[in-house]
């Protein structure tokens, strides 16, 4: 063995260059098999310094296995840890090595393998101590942070002043606070022996059920509405309810969290502001908010059921104003809290809603009528309760009401229109003596809405010169020449075409209004008259012209017609002043003063529509009358071919020679026939007028 | 809804983790039954995948000493997984390195090597929030955002499926780095279609908690963005600046790509 123990620096160069042989085979049999954090030259070093410690050992006199097994341990230290590269680093020994003695290169093997072995279990051990450290603590963490946040979450719900359950998605109660207990009087465990099924309140709001589904569907994480509870003891407990879901990991719903707060005082507190709101608080009826409400609702609905009818009475207490004037308005508030007391109890049907709409007014509201007959039942009933005698403070006071009727379908109407009928109609029941029901009559109604639109117009039309006069000519029966005309107004409505006087002309007595239009129709006739007059002298026609009682009664009447008559110069006695028995004589039975003061400046007067009124002959004589005109009706008595009627033909005669002996002319009106005429003629009528000899017309023609 | 935050992710052994299983692909022994199960699924379909991790680890050695070379001297690690050898700070010797993973067990280990080594800071974060990574007290505490950083995105991206965007994400990085910022990326994929062993591969992670979405180099190129992508472009993980003559290239073709970027 000489041979093979030199002096070490006689042997180094040589010994480096196999160590560096054999760590070139060796890096490139197991290049790749393992993963180390090395580059290839990196590799090289490595194994170059390893291959020195092989060739040493297999060089060395005595075999020193550690250090060949700290060649093994060291691969591994650097992670060849494959299989792999221990089976080519073997083959690699085994090849370089060849000319080695076999014993001593089984020994480096042996070695080799057994310390890559035992570092390869250190490092195998160590690893998964590692891990299994690691994948502890993770857990441990995680569970403390469950914990933590457990905890915090439990002193949250246990301490919290809202109410807190925690369901199961089937609906089981498995968690609740305290907070939940004292707000509905359950304890905790009983509580939790309830499910989602006994929470279910008839006052639940509609949408609930939906949402409840779609929440433990999925379909929803979270929704809030206000929902009752009954409270153990049997009170409801109003709640803000938010209800959320928990999914699990795959995203199913898993548990539902309700949070509950108590607004059982903020909800009654509403409840009441809506009651006042809507009541009255004299009656505690419902109010006419309420009312409006429901009639609007039912409007709304009406497309969707398309044949449904709606009735509203609408009820007036008659004569309440002289009640609470006389006996006080306590007295009358009492009445009226009376009165809503019978009315509410006497129509308390489904559908029917009775309500106050102020002071002395009320009104039922019929929903889906089957007809006027149902709605007028229902009026007659409210007529039939309220006709009972009030005792109120000592006194018995008969009372009665009057109601307007209406009753229509509800599809085309409004809330406007269904009111202004119903009004409309309370007026007819007044109108027509009280104590009674009128029924809407669209037709009616549609005519006074008609007659109500063309008086209001009138002062209007009156400016816009939408008024003309006509005349028409009054006629000598004896010759048939015309003596006069008679002055007609007529109005050129822009929407209703020409309309004749009793269109309009007892309207604008009812409004005051023919004060203006007679003093311009006067006018207007006295121009015309005076351009006659101017024309043909003494042949011009007399001009006669209508005053209405109101005219009458206005104190500036004679000096209008004074200043018209000194504006125009129209003579006096060519004017004929036309007057109705009731604008003649005033309320006592005696003639107005309007009347002699009227004659003194010089016109003519003559009776308009004689025999229609108390046709008094005994002041006739007293009065500064000139003539009298026969009403149409008399007249027309003596139309008929065949023969006039006889006793219309006696007053015509009597009537006729009554005047003529008070020194009075006769004028027939409404004479169409030629026989009315021969007729009148033969009873010694003075003069006619009529579509017989002419209808009235422009100024221009009049033949004189 | 967001997990309730009183129920934190649960440390679940009996499930193969990405970390763990990619730790046994590397031969380690940092892992658990469940682990060795789901990889030896695969490698027995697809025994390339070992070689492929390991010039996955080698690109990342070769790409960050590079850039330490270059004098970058902070990186994130995001997606870091189970230090055992040629961890970043071992490569850069004085430099500064935040590891980020999502796997719990993987932080807690590494959390256990790196407690008493200077330089280094654990972040138990999703990077898939890049805003959330970088605000973390870690990596505020211990990166100075004046001075460049290198974003390491090594085999996790194909984590993320196209609807979360990645490219975002990668942006969400880079726009936090001042200008010669780097992007590290290497990625999971195939230029040609799969065979039917891969494909197999494929299922098997698809049915897992964590399936892989394969993405061409084309494709991984414009997860990059307007970022420069330094030579050699995106190519197979171990055709990237390889060692001169010593790494030898894996059987069969490469079934990932790699790419070093820059922001300028
Ligand atoms: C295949 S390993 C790669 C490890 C290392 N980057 C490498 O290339 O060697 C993927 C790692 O990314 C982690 N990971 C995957 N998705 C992640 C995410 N969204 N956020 C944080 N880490 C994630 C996994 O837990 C695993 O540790």
């Amino acid at each position: 063995m000489t041979a093979l123990s030199p002096t070490p620096t006689s042997w180094d160069r040589p010994r480096d260059r196999a160590a560096e042989r054999l760590a070139r085979s060796w890096s490139l049999a197991i290049a790749g098999t393992s993963y180390v954090s090395m580059n290839g030259l990196e590799v090289q070093d490595f194994l170059t310094a390893l291959s020195s410690r092989l060739i040493h050992a297999l060089t060395a006199e005595t075999f020193d296995p550690d250090d060949v097994r700290e060649v093994g341990s060291t691969l591994v230290a650097t992670h060849f840890t494959e299989p792999t590269t221990l089976e080519r680093t073997v083959a690699v020994i085994a090849e370089q090595f060849a000319k080695a003695p076999t014993r001593r290169v089984a020994e480096i093997q042996g070695a080799l393998a057994a310390g890559y072995a035992q570092a390869l279990r250190d490092r195998v051990l160590d690893e998964q101590e590692e891990i299994r450290t690691a994948a502890l603590w993770a857990r441990a963490r995680a569970e403390e942070s469950r914990r933590v946040s457990e905890a915090r979450f439990r002193a949250i719900f246990a301490g919290a002043a809202i109410g807190m359950s925690v369901s199961t998605v089937d609906g089981q109660v498995i968690e609740v606070n305290q907070a939940l207990c004292d707000m509905l009087g359950y304890s905790s465990d009983e509580l939790r022996l309830m499910t989602f099924e006994d929470f279910v309140h008839p006052q639940d709001p509609p949408v609930a059920a939906g949402m409840f589904e779609e929440l433990l569907s999925g379909g929803r994480d979270q929704f809030r509405i206000e929902k009752p509870y009954l409270h153990k003891d049997g009170h409801q407990v109003w709640t803000d309810l938010v209800a959320s879901i928990i999914r699990d990991e795959d995203g199913e719903p898993k548990w539902l969290v309700a949070m509950f707060e108590d607004i059982t005082e903020r909800y009654l507190l509403q409840l009441r502001l809506r009651h006042q709101a809507l009541h009255d608080p004299l009656t505690q009826l419902p109010n006419r908010t309420m009312f409006f409400d429901r009639l609007a609702e039912l409007l709304a609905g009406a497309e969707e059921e398309a044949g449904s009818r709606v009735g509203v009475c609408y009820l007036d207490v008659d004569g309440f104003k002289v009640i609470n004037d006389t006996l006080g308005h306590d007295v009358g508030d009492q009445l009226l809290q009376t009165v809503a007391r019978r009315l509410a109890r006497s129509i308390s049907g489904d559908g029917q809603l009775v309500a106050r709409m102020g002071g002395d007014e009320f009104v039922v509201l019929i929903e889906r009528s089957e007809g006027t007959d149902d709605v007028v039942a229902v009026a007659e009933r409210a007529l039939d309760t309220v006709r009972a005698p009030v005792h109120v403070g000592g006194h018995e006071i008969s009372i009665s009401a009057s109601i307007g009727v209406v009753e229509q379908p509800l599809r085309g109407t409004s809330t406007g229109e269904l009111m202004k009928a119903a009004d409309t109609t309370l007026y007819w029941a007044k109108a027509d003596g009280r104590n009674r029901l009128a029924l809407f009559d669209a037709e009616r109604h549609a005519r006074e809405v008609t007659r109500y639109e063309l008086s209001a117009s009138m002062p209007a039309a009156l400016e816009r010169r939408e008024f003309f006069v006509e005349y028409q000519p009054l006629v000598r029966l004896g010759d048939a020449v015309t003596i006069g005309v008679e002055a007609l107004v007529r109005w050129r409505h822009p929407r209703f075409g020409v309309l004749g006087p009793d269109a309009f002309i007892g309207m604008a007595e009812e409004t005051g209004l023919i004060v203006p239009l007679g003093r311009w129709v006067l006018h207007e006739a006295c121009k015309q008259a005076a351009r006659w007059q101017a024309e043909h002298g003494a042949k011009a026609p007399l001009m006669s012209v209508n005053l209405a009682v109101r005219q009458m009664r206005d104190r500036t009447i004679v000096r209008d017609v004074k200043a018209i008559l000194e504006q125009t110069g129209l003579a006096p006695d060519r004017l004929q002043l036309e007057l109705t028995e009731s604008a003649v004589m005033g309320s006592g039975g005696e003639p107005t003063e309007a009347l002699n003061a009227l004659a003194a400046l010089g016109p003519r007067i003559a009776i308009d529509d004689f025999g229609t009124g108390y046709s008094n002959f005994a002041y006739l004589r007293h009065l500064p009358v000139h003539s009298l005109k026969l009403a149409g009706s008399f007249v027309a008595g003596l139309r008929p071919p065949e023969g006039a009627d006889p006793v219309d033909q006696k007053i015509i005669a009597a009537v006729i020679g009554l005047a003529h002996a008070l020194n009075l002319s006769v004028t027939a009106e409404g004479v169409e026939t030629a026989e009315q005429a021969d007729r009148l003629l033969a009873l010694g009528c003075d003069t006619a007028q009529g579509w017989y000899y002419a209808s009235s017309g422009p100024a221009s023609a009049i033949k004189l | 809804m967001e997990r309730p935050s009183w129920a934190p992710a649960d440390v679940d052994l009996d499930q193969p983790s990405v970390a763990r299983v990619y730790d046994y692909y590397l031969g380690g022994s940092h892992n658990f039954a469940a682990d060795r199960a789901f990889a030896e699924q695969i490698l027995k379909v697809m025994p390339a995948v070992a070689p492929l991790t390991r010039s996955n680890r080698a690109f990342l050695r070769r790409a960050v000493t590079m850039l330490a070379g270059q004098g970058i001297q902070q990186f994130i690690d995001l997606g870091s997984g189970i230090p055992t050898v040629g961890n970043v700070h071992e490569l850069v010797p004085g430099g500064k390195v935040v590891y980020v993973d999502h796997d719990p067990v993987a932080v807690a280990h590494s959390r256990a090597i790196l407690a008493d080594v200077p330089g280094t800071a654990v972040v138990a974060a999703d990077l898939r929030a890049p805003a959330d990574v970088l605000a973390t007290p870690q990596v505020q505490g211990l990166l100075d955002f004046t001075q460049p950083i290198a974003f390491l995105l090594a085999a996790v991206l194909h984590f993320v499926p196209d609807e979360e965007r990645p490219a975002d994400i990668v942006a969400g990085y880079a726009a936090a780095g001042v200008p010669g910022s780097h992007i590290v990326l290497s990625h999971a994929g195939l230029d040609r279609p799969l065979t039917p062993a891969e494909e197999a591969a494929k299922e098997m992670y698809r049915k897992s908690p964590t399936p892989l979405i394969l993405r061409s180099s084309q494709e991984v190129a414009t997860l990059l963005g307007d970022l420069t992508i330094l030579e050699p472009g995106v190519v197979a993980t171990y055709d990237w600046r390889p060692d001169p003559g010593t790494e030898t290239a894996p059987d069969g073709d490469a079934i990932g790509c790699a790419a070093v970027a820059r922001k300028d």
